[in-house]
């Protein structure tokens, strides 16, 4: 099995038989899954199962890779090759291993502490560099597995047990920190809609570099009901705002709302009898700039007004890992092969008879 | 000074020299001292050299903070250190001279750039007269050279500004040098022109500097005559000059190539460990890739990203970097895959002496991990071991599928001496012996994988990089069931995993050679016991306390976890175990652990190497105590904490407190 040490990474195993047909319970592993019962856990992990087998991949080339939380027990879960590391540091190792490995499917699973508190730095720079993974960020806006203090995305006053008097903190707004951070795909998805999450999925792994997912998730033991007032299957068709690329961005049960950009440019929601259909933004990925997804990431202040959700942004940018592979290869070319004695003499070397 | 010039005299031969160079940071110092060591070497000299610099880039010109040094001995015999005192100093201003002056033995030269002597930077040096003319410098041969007015003179008609002509008053100095010590100045003209390719006019004014010094000393009959350094019999063999991080880098390509893995450095820079990065990158021809990450936490992590994928994962890094080091490492011995740590030690703590060595990361290195954590530790003993130890920690990190920290020191890693080049064909082969098919039968009968079922002898884990079907398995920071690797929380369970752990980490005794002792007929009384960059000064010391007619061993430990089986037998033979280290005693606090032996602490925390001087008096005062039958404890004072015995000032005059 040297192949897999080949010095360009990439991994010959297999390429030439053709990808077995699999079903979901091909890609859960043996162990039990233990997420509090009514845990939005659980639906990700179901949509994640029920993608995979339709994605055309093998489960020897997918890894999933997590830090700690409730969140990042997912990898155990699934019968692929995974690692639960630490706490926020998911990204950081994703990143040697996509940069080694770029025939690997990776998929890194991470919470909202995880991720924007203690590994906020290896995220924004994963996503600044463009390593080829695929990010699931399980917003549920509180501490899970340490039961339940605020979060780096709780809102402001929030009280929890570490917050008795309400939290006085600014809260991320993951995907406005995602863009801020240059991701080249960034969408939205929450736990109540298995068809949603799935496309979002199949979306963020088609596409090549970083790929940004947050899915607003129920912790129904420390935080339940947090996106209750959007998510919520009567709420939604007014809450909710689907973006879809190349149409106007417009909601609600007869589509009679719609966001529009306002006089001073910024993006606001109107009703579309009273601006005309022609005036809708229409939502467009693969903008260059990433000021209007930005906009559009801000349109909510919080789960509680109405909220776009779908793919903000997806563009193609140099991919980390494959670039690094060139440059190797390209350095290979022009110089062959190294040679470990030329290497040794390669200074002032002198001879002693 | 001596009216006869060099004409009349055949040069003067001598058997070694140690050179120090010093001057302001921007005044190019370690550049000439790396030229001359570089001529030095090519001329057959054996030789050890000490930069010896400042943190700060450039500190405020003029200034004792900024004094930049570069000291180099060079002898026609086997040598182990750059020397205690320099025979000759080379100072280009006032504060040069007074940071080195203390150092030099009388009768020592002193060639002093006397254009720097004026008011201005006396009074920034902190004389309050000329030490040229007061005769504080009267136990010394002076020569006052002015340096600064010949170099901008020699280049004015070449259209060089004399601001920028005045740079070049370093190849001055080394072409003077050179003249003095009988070497050719041709191989450096040579090496200007190709380093200065393109910049004219900076290329002919070093140039005509170089040429101007060498000449100025052949002409300027100040001095009475020429050295001459003879090379000295080395084995014979193919040899380079190499520091310490390279030797690292050089070692890291080849244990990559003897193992087949491709390399991975995932770093962050950090003196003195980022010139293993720099020598990394610029070698992709071997397929090597370098990830400079967003932090220690990253590099290190992606390094392990990269080990788990199948790769040779390793990360460099010092003294603060490797605190935030410490969770991902514990993360790697709870998942048992291979990974390099190299710790380039530095002084401490907090940010401490960035530029200044140290050895006081061993017990951070045994045990700065919480949980019971073991891995292995490897330390390189000379700049040219650095290559040798770094393919043995990787080998024990491939092998037994553990993290390995690998201890060099600020001292190795800029430091150099000659490299008897090994025979490529004799590297030892790393086999990578990863899982190849399913090692379990389970309860149903059917064969799996799983990935903590240990090897009998090494109880080494199978590594299964992602790729092979049927081999899919999850690991994890959890406690893991002995065997499926599953996550458990049973108590038994995880004391036979801590166990085990351990057992495989201690049992790396029975896979590395026994303790090398160098006791010429074994009837020595005294054993000193080292590790790392002490190398050079406790043998060269030992070799003083033998030519005066003592005897006394020395043992030289490069796996200080586990430690050679044999290692408790050896310090049983011995009366007395001195034991010194750059650090308040922490190898002897092991040892003393370990092996309930009343080793003796010799310490030094200065941020430079121990001298040969100050060895050799802590031997013979060990030695002299158990002569007069003094008994086993407190014979000598310089235990923890103390300085060195002989009380002699450090190399550099500076005094850290
Ligand atoms: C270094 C470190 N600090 C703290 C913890 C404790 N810890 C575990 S999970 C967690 C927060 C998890 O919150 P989040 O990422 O939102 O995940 P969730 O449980 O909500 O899914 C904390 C603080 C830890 N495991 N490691
Ligand atoms: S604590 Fe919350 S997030 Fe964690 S498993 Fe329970 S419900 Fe889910
Ligand atoms: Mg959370």
């Amino acid at each position: 099995m040297t192949d897999l040490a080949q010095a360009d990474g990439t991994h010959t195993n297999g390429a030439s038989v053709p990808v077995p047909v699999t079903t979901r319970k091909d890609w859960s592993s043996d162990q039990e899954v233990r997420w509090c019962p009514g845990c939005g856990d659980y639906t990700i992990l179901a949509a994640m199962q029920m993608l995979l087998p339709d994605l055309g991949v093998r489960r020897e080339n997918t890894v999933f890779l997590s830090g700690i939380g409730c969140a990042a027990r997912l990898p155990y879960y699934m019968n692929t090759y995974g690692m639960h590391s630490i706490h926020g540091r998911a990204p950081a190792i994703a990143t040697g291993l996509a940069a080694t490995r770029p025939d690997l499917d990776v998929w890194v699973i991470t919470g909202d502490g995880d991720s924007l508190s203690i590994g906020g730095n290896h995220l924004i720079h994963a996503l600044r560099r463009n390593v080829n993974i695929t990010i699931l960020l399980f917003n549920n806006q509180i501490y899970g597995l340490t039961k339940g203090q605020y979060s780096p995305t709780s809102e402001m006053a929030k009280v929890t047990k570490s917050t008795p008097f309400g939290s006085l903190e600014q809260p991320f707004n993951p995907l406005s920190l995602a863009l801020g951070a240059e991701a080249s795909f960034v969408a939205r998805s929450h736990d109540m809609d298995r068809k949603h999450m799935t496309e979002m999925f199949r979306r963020a792994h088609a596409h090549k570099g970083s790929s940004f997912v947050e899915i607003y998730q129920n912790c129904n033991v420390f935080n339940d009901g947090a996106f209750e007032q959007i998510t919520g299957k009567e709420h939604r068709s007014e809450m909710l705002i689907p973006l879809v690329h190349g149409e106007p961005i417009r909601f609600g049960a007869e589509g009679e709302h719609g966001v529009v950009r306002g006089p001073d440019g910024a993006v606001e929601v109107v009703s579309v009898a009273d601006v005309g259909e022609s005036a809708l933004l229409v939502h467009d990925e693969h903008r260059e700039n990433p000021g209007l997804a930005f906009q559009l990431s801000r349109l909510s202040r919080g789960p509680y007004e109405p909220t776009p959700i779908g793919v903000f942004r997806d563009v193609d940018r140099p991919e980390y890992g494959l670039e690094m592979t060139r440059q190797v290869d390209a350095v290979i070319e022009r110089k062959g092969e190294g040679d470990i004695a030329a290497l040794l003499r390669s200074g002032s070397s002198w001879t002693v008879e | 000074m001596s009216d006869t010039t060099i004409n009349e005299h055949e040069p003067e031969v001598l058997d070694r020299v140690i050179l120090r160079f010093a001057g302001d940071s921007g005044d190019g110092m370690q550049l000439v001292g790396d030229q001359f060591t570089t001529i030095s070497a090519l001329f057959g000299n054996d030789l050890a050299t000490f930069p010896d610099f400042p943190a700060e880039i450039r500190a405020p010109a003029g200034t004792l903070a900024g004094v930049s040094a570069f000291q180099v001995q060079i002898s026609d015999h086997d040598i182990l250190t750059p020397g205690d005192a320099p025979n000759v100093l080379v100072a280009m201003n006032p504060a040069a001279l007074k940071a080195n002056v203390a150092t030099l033995p009388p009768g020592a030269t002193v060639i002093v750039n006397v254009d720097a002597f004026e008011e201005r930077n006396l009074t920034k040096a902190g004389y309050d007269v000329n030490p040229l003319t007061d005769g504080s410098l009267s136990a010394y041969t002076v020569y006052e050279i002015p340096m600064t007015s010949i170099t901008t003179e020699v280049s004015k008609d070449a259209g060089v500004k004399p601001r920028d002509a005045e740079r070049s008053k370093n190849f001055f100095a080394l072409g003077l040098i050179c003249w003095l010590y009988t070497r050719p100045v041709d191989g450096t003209a040579e090496w200007i022109k190709s380093k200065y390719e393109g910049k004219f006019l900076v290329m002919e004014a070093n140039l005509r500097a170089l040429k101007a010094g060498y000449h100025f000393g052949e002409t300027a009959e100040l001095f009475a005559s020429s050295f001459e350094v003879h090379p000295a019999t080395l084995e014979p063999g193919e040899y380079v000059n190499i520091t310490g991080n390279t030797a690292t880098a050089w070692g890291l390509i080849a244990a990559a190539k003897q193992s087949g893995l491709p390399l991975f450095l995932g770093t962050y820079p950090i003196t003195p460990a980022s010139d293993i990065l720099h020598e990394l990158s610029k070698h992709k021809e071997f397929g090597v890739r370098t990830f400079q990450a967003e932090d220690e936490i990253a590099g290190i992590g992606a390094a392990l990203g990269a080990a788990f994928g199948g790769a040779l994962g390793v990360t460099t890094t010092s003294g603060p970097g490797a605190d935030l080091k410490a969770e991902m490492m514990g993360l790697g011995v709870s998942l048992e895959l291979p990974l390099l740590i190299i710790n380039i030690q530095r002084g401490g703590p907090s940010t401490g002496l960035p530029t200044k060595t140290e050895q006081a990361d061993l017990l951070h290195a045994m045990y700065g991990r919480h949980g019971e954590s073991p891995l292995p530790i490897v330390a390189a003993k000379t700049p040219s071991h650095c290559f040798e130890a770094t393919i043995e920690a990787v080998r024990l990190a491939v092998k037994y599928r553990t993290p390995v920290i690998l201890l060099s020191d600020g001292y190795l890693a800029n430091g150099t001496e000659p490299w008897r080049l090994p025979d490529v064909a004799d590297l030892p082969v790393i086999d990578p012996d990863f899982a190849s098919g399913p090692n379990h039968t389970d309860e149903d009968g059917n064969e799996v994988f799983w990935p903590y079922v240990r090897d009998e002898t090494t109880l080494a884990r199978p590594w299964a990089p992602p790729g092979l079907a049927g081999l899919e398995h999850r690991i994890g920071g959890l406690e893991k069931a002995d065997g499926s690797g599953n996550v458990s929380y049973d108590g038994d369970n995880h004391e036979r995993m801590t166990r085990l752990r351990a057992a495989k980490i201690a049992g790396i005794a029975n896979d590395i050679p026994p303790t090398d002792v160098d006791d010429e007929d074994g009837h020595a009384d005294v054993l000193v016991v080292g590790w790392g960059s002490t190398y050079g000064a406790i043998a060269a010391g030992v070799r003083r306390v033998r030519a005066r007619g003592h005897k006394v061993a020395h043992a030289h430990l490069v796996h200080l976890n586990p430690f050679p089986a044999d290692l408790g037998d050896v310090l049983g033979r011995y009366r007395r175990v001195l034991v010194p280290e750059v650090n308040m005693g922490q190898l002897s606090r092991l040892l003393r652990a370990e092996y309930l032996v009343d080793v003796v602490s010799f310490t030094q925390l200065k941020g430079i190497p121990f001298r040969a001087a100050s060895m050799e008096s802590a031997i013979l005062e060990l030695i002299r105590a158990e002569d007069g039958g003094d008994g086993r404890s407190g014979a000598v004072t310089s235990s923890v904490g103390g300085t060195p015995v002989d009380g002699t000032v450090p190399a550099d005059g500076k005094v850290y407190p």
